[in-house]
């Protein structure tokens, strides 16, 4: 028997797969037991009510996707009376994710949420902030910070800080959220992409810029994962184009401790679960006991440290 | 809704059986399938994941309604039009040829216990869609009227299917001018003089969306529409899907995929 637990600060989860923010729903669980799952990940809410951008918010890329979804919102009310419910019924750890223009929001709504049947708060600190210049709060160490002190004063929940790829400076922004108190790491979100028509000229998705997620996003997550890795001590659940379990091991060496899976699920709805068996199936053959002796395993000794750390300059 | 109570959706393998022109447009696909995957409302939908054809990648899903379909046969069947890289590439499946499918998805057409005349106004490929309702009418010995649409004579598809059905099936073409608005509207409103309506069922054209929601208003009669929307999970998660309906006096936003894509005439909005 292979141990797959992981433990993500205090929250133990019984594998270390599970969906994306944005990417799941209740909804599959007409497709499989989703109690297999390591954990549930909600969708973002945020505290006003937002209809999200216009369509089309999807387009297909080569072996990815663009959407522009634009975050939705029926509120903190509907999230506690309808969402929150359907999850105690698993026996499953329950990660809820937020988002707000400015750190006090992200405070305002990470209070109201902090309630029972909430196991995790995933912080989307990849949206903009709109006190200061619009930028992603995530893109720079000083934003990034702000925010997660400022919810770790308000909640005793869990916090985990969902990073964005459109970054220079993933390493310093990584190192903010640890020293603000941040109780994992979540690397990363979509990457800022855009698609014209070539018949139309119109750009393909309503909003005309969208979040790139899917395979081609892997590699860049990857090494983000690596770099992260090296600067923080606390767990990091890698996040981005994983499709197989070949994926999820690559992930754990570089340094995850759990993985989040999104748009493979759009295109083989059970994915997850052939993710779950594959892993499994890697840890006997290779005699691992345990997976969470795989983190962080990646034979890099002959690299200086530096080489490894370096932003672009290959 | 409780885990065990849910309907199940199921990814499976199927074989092509065939995959022929109909005309120069559309392909009738016909597949086996698992039995398990068969229990489908019409108007339900199924998302196919295409191959891919010459180097081409179609990396979403394409959804497609169920056309005709047999538990007993183990057969399902997709009327589609050739449009892009995703249909074209299913265009290329032959005989024999393993195809995925997801399904079956969605909220289907629901046939109230009370209607026994009910009316399918289908234009171009809706008529896939309408087809196994047409099917269903007929088995439940409703009195069923099919109005089919189309640009040409040639166009018009699967008239011998609604023929079987239907003693009632009338055909229009924008060629001799029959399928214009005013010509539907005196049509149907001759149909209403003729003999008693208890719903209305279409597919897809803005024009008769338009029309439609006028008629069911002033005579107070319900009616069904399909509507479609580009998808990427197709079971409800990512929100991709979403068309504005007017319930009450609010405007919401509601998914293709999972609330419809059968909606309420009266909700639907023209767009
Ligand atoms: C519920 C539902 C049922 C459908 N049933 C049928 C049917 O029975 N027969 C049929 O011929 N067509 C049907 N369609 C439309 C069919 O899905 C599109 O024609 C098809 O996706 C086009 O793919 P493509 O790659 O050839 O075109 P492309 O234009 O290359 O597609 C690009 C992207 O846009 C999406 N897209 C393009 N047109 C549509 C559309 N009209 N609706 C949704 N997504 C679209 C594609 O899925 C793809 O993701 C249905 C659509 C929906 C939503
Ligand atoms: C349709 C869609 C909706 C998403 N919505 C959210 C969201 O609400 N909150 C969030 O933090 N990330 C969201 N994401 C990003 C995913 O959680 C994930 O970080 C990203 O897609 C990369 O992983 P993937 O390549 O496995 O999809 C969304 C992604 C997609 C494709
Ligand atoms: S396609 Fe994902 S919610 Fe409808």
């Amino acid at each position: 028997m292979v141990d797959l637990r992981i433990n993500i600060g205090d929250i133990i989860l019984k594998n270390p797969i599970m969906p994306a923010s944005g990417t799941f729903s209740e909804d599959l669980a007409s497709v499989f037991d989703i109690d297999l799952l390591g954990a549930h990940v909600a969708k973002t809410i945020t505290t006003e009510i937002r209809s999200g951008n216009a369509t089309p918010r999807v387009s297909e890329s080569g072996y990815n996707m663009l959407n522009s979804i634009g975050i939705p919102s029926k509120g903190i009310e509907d999230f506690k009376k309808n969402i929150l419910p359907i999850y105690k019924e698993y026996n499953t750890p329950f990660i809820a994710s937020v988002s707000a223009p400015s750190a006090d929001g992200f405070a305002y709504i990470c209070d109201k949420i902090s309630v029972p049947g909430v196991d995790a708060i995933e912080i989307n600190i990849s949206c903009p902030n709109i006190e200061d210049d619009g930028k992603a709060f995530a893109m720079r160490p000083n934003s990034t910070f702000k925010v997660i002190e400022k919810v770790r004063s308000i909640t005793n929940i869990p916090i985990w800080a969902k990073l964005t790829p459109n970054t220079g400076e993933i390493m310093e922004v990584a190192k903010a959220a640890q020293d603000a108190g941040a109780n994992a790491l979540v690397v990363a979100n979509t990457i800022l992409a855009m698609q014209i028509d070539i018949k139309t000229y119109k750009p393909s998705l309503g909003n005309i810029m969208g979040g790139l997620s899917g395979p081609g996003l892997k590699p860049i997550v990857l090494r983000m994962v690596y770099q992260c890795s090296k600067v923080v001590d606390i767990p990091i659940i890698g996040c981005g184009g994983i499709s197989n379990f070949e994926d999820v091991i690559e992930f754990i060496l570089a340094g995850s401790s759990a993985v989040q899976v999104g748009t493979a699920t759009f295109i083989n709805p059970c994915v997850m679960l052939s993710i779950l068996s594959g892993i499994k199936g890697y840890c006997e053959e290779n005699k691992v006991s345990k997976i969470s002796d795989l983190i962080g395993l990646v034979d890099d000794k002959n690299t200086p440290d530096t080489f490894a750390l370096m932003e672009i300059d290959i | 809704m409780d885990n065990k109570s849910r309907i199940k959706i199921y990814e499976v393998d199927t074989e092509v059986i065939s995959n022929n022109y109909i005309n120069n447009d559309y392909k009738h696909l016909i597949l086996r399938a698992p039995s398990r995957a068969l229990d489908i409302v019409p108007g339900q939908f199924f998302h196919l994941q295409c191959p891919t054809f010459e180097g081409s990648i179609s990396f979403l899903r394409r959804p497609m309604s169920v056309y005709q379909f047999s538990k007993k046969e183990k057969q399902i069947e997709f009327l589609y039009k050739l449009h892009g890289k995703g249909t074209r590439a299913i265009s290329n499946l032959k005989k024999n040829n393993i195809f995925n499918i997801v399904g079956p998805l969605g909220k289907g057409f629901l046939l109230e216990e009370n209607y026994k005349n009910i009316v399918l106004i289908a234009r171009g490929v809706g008529l896939a869609t309408l087809a196994p309702l047409g099917n269903l009418a007929f088995e439940k010995g409703i009195n069923l009227t099919v109005i089919c649409s189309a640009r040409s004579k040639e166009h018009l598809m699967s008239i011998d299917l609604f023929n079987s059905l239907s003693n009632k099936v009338i055909t229009v073409t924008d060629n001799d001018g029959s399928s214009s608005m005013v010509n539907l509207e005196l049509l149907i409103n001759n149909l209403m003089l003729s003999q008693s309506v208890d719903a209305f069922f279409t597919c897809g054209s803005n024009r008769i969306l338009k029309l439609l929601k006028k008629l069911c208003g002033l005579n107070n009669i319900p009616g069904q529409i399909a509507l479609e929307q580009q998808m990427a999970c197709g079971i409800g998660m990512c929100f991709c899907c979403v068309r504005p309906f007017e319930i009450g006096n609010k405007i919401i936003q509601k998914r293709v995929c999972n609330e419809g894509p059968v909606f309420r005439i009266s909700e639907a909005l023209p767009w």
